[in-house]
């Protein structure tokens, strides 16, 4: 296993940048997940971290190793594809060991690895078949499996899950999770679903637009998203985006929701030093859904109450979905199963500001 | 070709007229005796022995069903002023296709290899401009190319029609292979390469293996071309290295003597025989080669 | 610590994975890399310089022997368009010509009246699709020796048609167009559309097999009747086979030498001359270099004439078709 270190990377095709200095530091062992729209780059950057495309500027080094002009097959990676791409004309087990017998390992020491690896992933059964008579799931460990047995410096996966259905993509996730936790592999995986990024991920590096948005764990890209994008891109339903302006009176820092009438006052907890050089201006106010209609009994310092009227409901089981108007303004709320509101009502909810987040209204970066 | 799904649009419309299906069956099977009886004179005739060719009709069963029509055209027939049947020129076309279709299909496929998965920068004028050598008509070469062939000693051989029949059909291979390689899945060929194969190790394990039924296309198309030629046969060939194609003309349009109508047909069908045989096997395959060429690229 | 699988592997395969900063390897692999850069253009290079010379060069010089005084030999006197106009002061190559026209046009106009037919018929869940598919296209595997050979044997004057029709009791008629100088050259056309209309007829069953079902089920609701919905629906989105037809059946017909030879020989004297064969007779057999180089590079200019826009329009990035 092994570091991996992406420098100033930089990608473009005749006049069109793909991607823009890219800086992203792996550790050994870390799971680094790739997330964002299509065409943001993510599948680019992979295909250079793999060999498949060359750099337009920047460096890549695996471990200590600049891998910049080495081949593949030569920088110890390992790759599993969206669709597989398992070869047809060769068995299970033949596919598994295609990449041992281009090294030339000697025939008995392939046959080992290949049981090895088909008993990690449960598919002992499956050696003597054929791609074609395989299902989606299997596939899929076949693919891993031809990856694991090369036992290489870094594993890249590319959309892996999203050829399969959901119920087998939920599967997959957690077998892809406990083998990194049983491997202790170097990761970099690649995906648009943002739930597959919360879930695998150890560190998360959000990309739009050829450029990285943010770099960081799970519970930063979540609780501390870097701009509105990463805000709204993570999280589901999105973060609400909220015009507001922040004022002082009082001695106190207020946030004041919505517009005119029906502008909400909500005195806000000690912020940081920075959202001083706002006062009196507008900002964009990020909060959750989660955190709009909690429960919790304890009042704590940082719970406000405020009026909504309730648009919409949408149950869903384990909780109900919320559209609600807050200050003259539309935003969802995650409320409880068993909440005793009704469609049309008007009530009062408690908010949740510490976990609120503040973002310039013109650069939409967070305020810090 | 007929999925299960499919539907007439008289189906899809609902009507289904007895008198329509009467009228359309009759025109379909008038149309079936018009493309069979060329077939069914050819070998009514080639059965017959002379003078009931002369004495009956082409659509005459024979009284006398013989092989010695045949026998005369593998064995004796004159052809120029050689008098030993075609035998020999049908073992000239067999050795000819065999190589031409060999070299050409391979070196389609490497083609069509290069040019979809190991792309550069005008990769597509250059695919172009092979192309354009399936479109021209022949007749613009042969001067040049007879004169060439002289100059290296290929001339009046087999080896130098080989060589033509190759030049000549790369155009035709390397767009069959480029066009079903372009759908090739690129994952694999990436797969193959972080695997640690690299240029020819991915075209002999990966692509080939799975390229069956475009070398069949492919094989099938070339075969049927080659054997059937006569122009470049009788271009750049004479006498006893030429194909049966050439063979052929020479026995049927030699006005010496009597004209022996049955040899003249079981020549015909000796020369057919090959091409229309791969038709009835590989038929499926020999439709797509059809389409494959008419259809855009 | 995590479990590391790594420590149950080999140690070759360690070895073998070891690429941590050593230069040899590094400059082994760079040069390997650059070279397997470069091999996808070799490998392509023998097809391409076989393409340059003895397509486009060969071209060439056939276009420039017909500007010489070339007749037995080739001689490189520049002519002008000497042989140009000996060629259209010709005779033969105004009856080649005329003939040409006939030919194309009842050969392309034939071919696509019986394809589209066969198809539309073939397509009305025909019982014995497969093997009547599959016999209109047999006479494709022939090679048009075969077929000339076959069809001057049942054309023959005296035992062919003729002869059967008299046997059967029919003894007034007569069919000897392949002997009659204006009626020879429509024998060709005969045996060439029986060879090629069973391939126009996939075209077309192939395309027909393309049309949306839906838009029949629509135009069958708005009360169109089965002959208006082939006019008026089917048919006209046919068009981009009605096009490749053409293209091909017309390249075909200018080609044509083969079964001109096989059926007639050009004759009776040169009634069904055409320009291929016109070319073949006046280089080989008369000695005219110069004149056979430009007959060929009038071919040439036709077939080239419909190719290049048809290929052009094709190899062009699609444009959104809008409705209108």
């Amino acid at each position: 296993m092994s570091s991996l270190h992406v420098s100033n990377v930089r990608k473009a095709y005749g006049s069109t940048e793909i991607l823009k200095e890219i800086n992203i530091d792996v550790e050994d062992g870390d799971f680094l997940v790739l997330v964002g729209p299509s065409g943001c780059g993510k599948s680019t950057l992979l295909s250079l971290i793999a060999g498949l495309d060359t750099l337009s500027g920047g460096e890549i080094r695996i471990g200590n190793d600049k891998v910049n002009d080495l081949h593949p097959s030569e920088r110890d990676i390992a790759m599993v594809f969206q669709s597989y791409a398992l070869y047809p004309n060769m068995s299970v087990g033949q596919n598994i060991s295609f990449g041992l017998e281009m090294r030339k390992v000697s025939k008995p020491e392939r046959e080992k690895a290949v049981k090895d690896a088909a008993r990690l992933l449960q598919i002992e059964h499956l050696l003597d078949r054929r791609p074609g008579q395989l299902s989606g799931g299997q596939r899929q460990r076949v693919a891993m499996g031809r990856a694991l047995v090369r036992h290489p410096k870094i594993f890249l996966f590319d959309e892996p899950l999203s050829n399969l259905d959901a119920k087998l993509r939920v599967d997959m996730r957690t077998e892809i999770k406990k083998l990194h936790q049983r491997l202790g592999a170097t990761i970099v995986y690649v995906t648009h679903d943002q739930i597959e990024a919360m879930t695998l991920a150890t560190r998360i590096a959000v990309m739009k637009g050829g450029a990285l948005q943010q770099l960081g764990t799970p519970a930063e890209v979540y609780n501390t998203p870097a701009n509105t994008f990463v805000a709204t891109f993570m999280g589901s339903p999105s973060m609400n985006l909220i015009p507001a302006r922040i004022e002082r009176s009082n001695g106190a820092m207020h946030l004041l929701v919505g517009e005119g009438q029906k502008a909400i006052d909500l005195v806000l907890p000690p912020q940081p030093a920075a959202v001083e050089r706002y006062i009196g201006k507008k900002v964009i106010a990020g909060l959750r859904p989660e955190a709009i209609g909690v429960e919790n009994e304890r009042a704590t310092s940082t719970l406000r109450t405020v009026p909504v009227t309730i648009n919409v409901l949408e149950p869903t089981g384990p909780d109900t979905l919320a559209v609600l108007d807050l200050g003259g303004m539309e935003v969802s709320a995650r409320l409880g199963a068993d909440m005793p509101h009704a469609s049309g009502e008007r009530c009062e909810l408690r908010v949740d500001l510490s976990k609120l987040v503040l973002f310039d209204a013109d650069t939409e970066v967070r305020i810090h | 070709m007929a999925t299960k799904t499919w539907d007439s649009p008289q189906m899809v419309v609902g009507k289904h007229n007895y008198v329509s299906r009467i009228v359309i069956y009759s025109m379909l099977a008038i149309a079936a005796v018009v493309y069979l009886v060329p077939l069914l004179v050819m070998l009514l005739t080639s059965f017959k022995p002379l003078p009931e060719v002369y004495s009956g009709n082409i659509l005459a069963l024979p009284h006398q069903w013989t092989l010695e029509a045949w026998e005369k055209a593998w064995g004796s027939a004159c052809v120029g002023l050689e008098c030993s049947g075609v035998k020999g020129f049908f073992w000239n076309s067999f050795r000819m296709v065999f190589s031409a279709v060999a070299i050409s299909t391979l070196l389609g496929a490497l083609n069509g290899y290069v040019l979809t998965k190991w792309r550069f920068k005008g990769d597509n004028t250059l695919f172009g401009l092979i192309l354009f050598g399936c479109f021209i008509p022949f007749q613009i070469v042969l001067i040049p190319m007879a004169s060439f062939l002289g100059k290296v000693g290929l001339a009046q051989s087999i080896s130098g029609l080989v060589f033509v029949h190759v030049v000549y059909g790369l155009c035709f291979t390397t767009l069959y292979f480029r066009n079903y390689y372009i759908a090739f899945p690129d994952e694999l060929v990436k797969a193959a390469m972080i695997d640690g194969a690299r240029f020819f190790r991915i075209f002999f394990r990966i692509l080939l293996p799975n390229s069956v039924p475009i070398i069949t296309v492919t094989v099938i198309w070339q075969f049927t071309n080659i054997w059937n030629d006569f122009l470049f046969g009788a271009s750049f060939t004479t006498g006893s290295s030429a194909p049966i194609t050439v063979a052929l003309n020479n026995i049927v349009n030699t006005s010496t003597g009597v004209k022996e109508y049955n040899v003249n047909m079981a020549t015909a069908m000796i020369a057919a025989l090959p091409t229309l045989l791969v038709y009835v096997i590989g038929g499926r395959y020999f439709v797509r080669g059809l389409m494959a060429g008419s259809v855009k690229g | 610590m995590l479990l590391h699988n790594r420590a149950h592997a080999a140690t070759t395969l360690d070895d073998l994975n070891n690429s941590s900063g050593q230069s040899p390897t590094r400059k082994r692999s760079t040069f390997r890399n650059r070279f397997e850069a470069v091999l996808p253009k070799i490998v392509l290079s023998p097809t391409l310089i076989i393409t340059l010379i003895f397509v486009y060069g060969f071209i060439a010089w056939t276009t420039v022997l017909s500007f010489t005084r070339s007749r037995a030999f080739a001689n490189f006197h520049w002519a002008g368009l000497l042989q140009y106009g000996r060629v259209w002061e010709h005779p033969r190559w105004h009856v080649a010509i005329v003939n040409l026209g006939i030919y194309a046009s009842l050969y392309v106009v034939l071919c696509m009246a019986i394809g589209l037919g066969l198809a539309i018929l073939l397509d009305q869940r025909i019982r014995a699709e497969g093997g009547l598919r599959a016999l209109f296209l047999y006479p494709m595997a022939l090679s048009f020796i075969v077929t000339g050979t076959a069809w001057k044997w049942i054309l023959n004057p005296g035992l062919g048609l003729t002869k059967l029709f008299h046997d059967w009791g029919w003894t007034s008629f007569q069919f000897d167009w392949i002997i009659n100088d204006d009626m020879a050259i429509y024998t060709v056309v005969i045996a060439a559309v029986w060879q090629a209309s069973g391939f126009v007829m996939a075209m077309f069953l192939a395309g027909l097999r393309g049309i949306d079902q839906e838009q029949i089920k629509a135009a069958s609701i708005d009360g169109a009747r089965m002959p208006s919905i082939y006019r008026r629906v089917i048919i006209p989105q046919l068009r981009p086979v009605f096009v490749s037809a053409f293209v091909i059946l017309v390249h075909l017909a200018v080609k044509s030498y083969e079964l001109v030879i096989a059926l007639t020989g050009a004759g009776p004297g040169y009634s069904t001359e055409l320009p291929s064969t016109f070319m073949y007779s006046f280089t080989f057999t008369r000695n005219e270099l110069g004149m056979g180089a430009a007959s060929a590079v009038m071919m040439l200019c036709t077939v080239a004439a419909i190719m290049v826009p048809y290929l052009y329009s094709e190899m062009r990035p699609r444009r959104k078709s809008g409705g209108h």
